[in-house]
């Protein structure tokens, strides 16, 4: 019981209190290019829920398996980069075979995640901490989730905003900047829900 | 009369003044300013924003992602423009994030050494640099088709560019959202003469301050491009 609560607590402060977009600042470069449309923001969401669910578990199996018994932990960076990278391609090779319509949804989102800070936060987040094996799993179930979550309320607004006049100098970047922050304003209200 | 202009601009880059086949003073100080302000990284092309919004919080801070960046920056333009005509064409991106994490990590390492303090404010977002897209960008968009003089100065003029924005993200924040700037008391000492006590926008250091004030900086540089077209 106290493992399932514990699972609980790591879900809602991921995805809400510590939302990786709004209190982090973790993936912001895809949160404004791909938010301007649900359906977009559906499908980036989804690749990312993948790829980083198993980056996490591939960066713990790596630090535990290769890089501490081989005391090579000084190249973590390099390392986790070059799997992530890899790990892409992969996933990328075995949805085109196996599922060719997922695959024609995320399609042209796959090769875009490698450079999403996310992704390389996650993997050095869940071996910094030294989490064990469930709690790591669930970070970086819920990182994403978190993710996603911010992305489809960004891309709900930004269709809304399509219709609303704004000055000349704030179009573009600087509006969905200002609308980020009103949003991590909001999300401020989550803090204190758990502590972790 | 602009015809003639390009053609004598021509002849330059065929006979260099300097007599140095590949070092035209006016073509690096072309690339190097280009950074400061026609494509100044986070204003233009709005890459590396990650980073800018998580670590400035305060002036200083700014200041040393700005530095580290900088480093990563040049250096694997440097190397990246030496080994350009050895990396074959199909895998230059991963060998490219090869050389760029590298030197990430000598960074990592060398400030964990010497600035414990700074290693600790800024934390994951060190190596995570790998990853901002600015440096990708130059190697790919610059580094990998120029000579090496040009690409150093490209890689600096870009850092020098991404460190000004921000050290203005981190001043802003750190004046408003605590009074201070660089450490030392700012609107506080200015206020105390009007004997008033400052009252810090503790917002503008929470994550929600670091978003709208980039947003109204850009504004900002919109409007002042806006202004420089006009003129023109």
């Amino acid at each position: 019981m106290d493992n399932v609560v514990e699972i609980l607590l790591i879900l809602v402060s991921t995805i809400f209190v510590t939302n990786f977009v709004l209190a982090r600042f973790l993936g912001i470069c895809p949160f404004l290019g791909v938010s301007s449309r649900i359906e977009t923001s559906i499908g980036m969401g989804m690749a990312v829920v993948f790829v980083i669910t198993l980056a996490g578990l591939s960066a713990w199996l790596i630090e535990k398996l290769v890089l501490v018994p081989f005391d090579l932990i000084y190249l973590r960076t390099i390392v986790f980069i070059l799997v992530i990278a890899t790990l892409v391609q992969f996933v990328e090779m075995v949805i085109k075979k196996t599922s060719p319509a997922l695959y024609n949804a995320l399609g042209i989102f796959l090769p875009l995640i490698t450079t999403n800070c996310a992704v390389l936060a996650v993997a050095l987040l869940v071996v910094q901490k030294e989490m064990d094996f469930f709690p790591m799993l669930f970070f970086s179930f819920g990182a994403p989730v978190g993710f996603t979550v911010a992305l489809l309320l960004m891309a709900g607004i930004r269709e809304q905003m399509a219709y609303a006049r704004i000055p000349k100098v704030l179009q573009g970047t600087p509006i969905s900047l200002i609308t980020a922050g009103l949003m991590s304003l909001a999300f401020l209200g989550f803090a204190g829900l758990v502590k972790m | 009369m602009a015809d003639r202009d390009m053609v004598s601009s021509d002849i330059t880059e065929v006979q260099p003044a300097s007599g140095v086949p590949w070092l035209n003073i006016k073509e690096v100080t072309g690339d190097f300013v280009r950074g400061l302000w026609e494509e100044i990284p986070l204003f233009r092309l709005v890459l590396g924003t990650c980073p800018t919004l998580a670590v400035t919080t305060s002036a200083t801070n700014g200041v040393g992602m700005g530095i580290a960046t900088t480093f990563v920056l040049v250096a694997s333009n440097i190397m990246i423009s030496l080994l350009r005509k050895i990396i074959p064409d199909m895998i230059r991106i991963p060998a490219f994030i090869i050389v760029i994490a590298s030197f990430v990590t000598v960074t990592d390492l060398m400030m964990a050494a010497f600035t414990p303090e700074l290693h600790h404010a800024l934390g994951i977002f060190i190596p995570l640099i790998v990853v901002n897209c600015i440096v990708l960008a130059r190697a790919e968009a610059f580094a990998s088709k120029n000579n090496i003089i040009r690409s150093t100065a490209d890689g600096l003029g870009m850092g020098i560019g991404f460190t000004i924005v921000l050290i203005l993200l981190g001043s802003v924040r750190e004046i408003l959202g605590n009074g201070t700037w660089f450490d030392m008391p700012a609107l506080t000492g200015v206020m105390g003469l009007f004997d008033y006590e400052y009252q810090p926008m503790i917002v503008m250091v929470l994550p929600p301050g670091a978003f709208i004030g980039l947003g109204l900086l850009v504004a900002l540089a919109n409007k002042i491009e806006e202004k420089r077209k006009g003129k023109r």
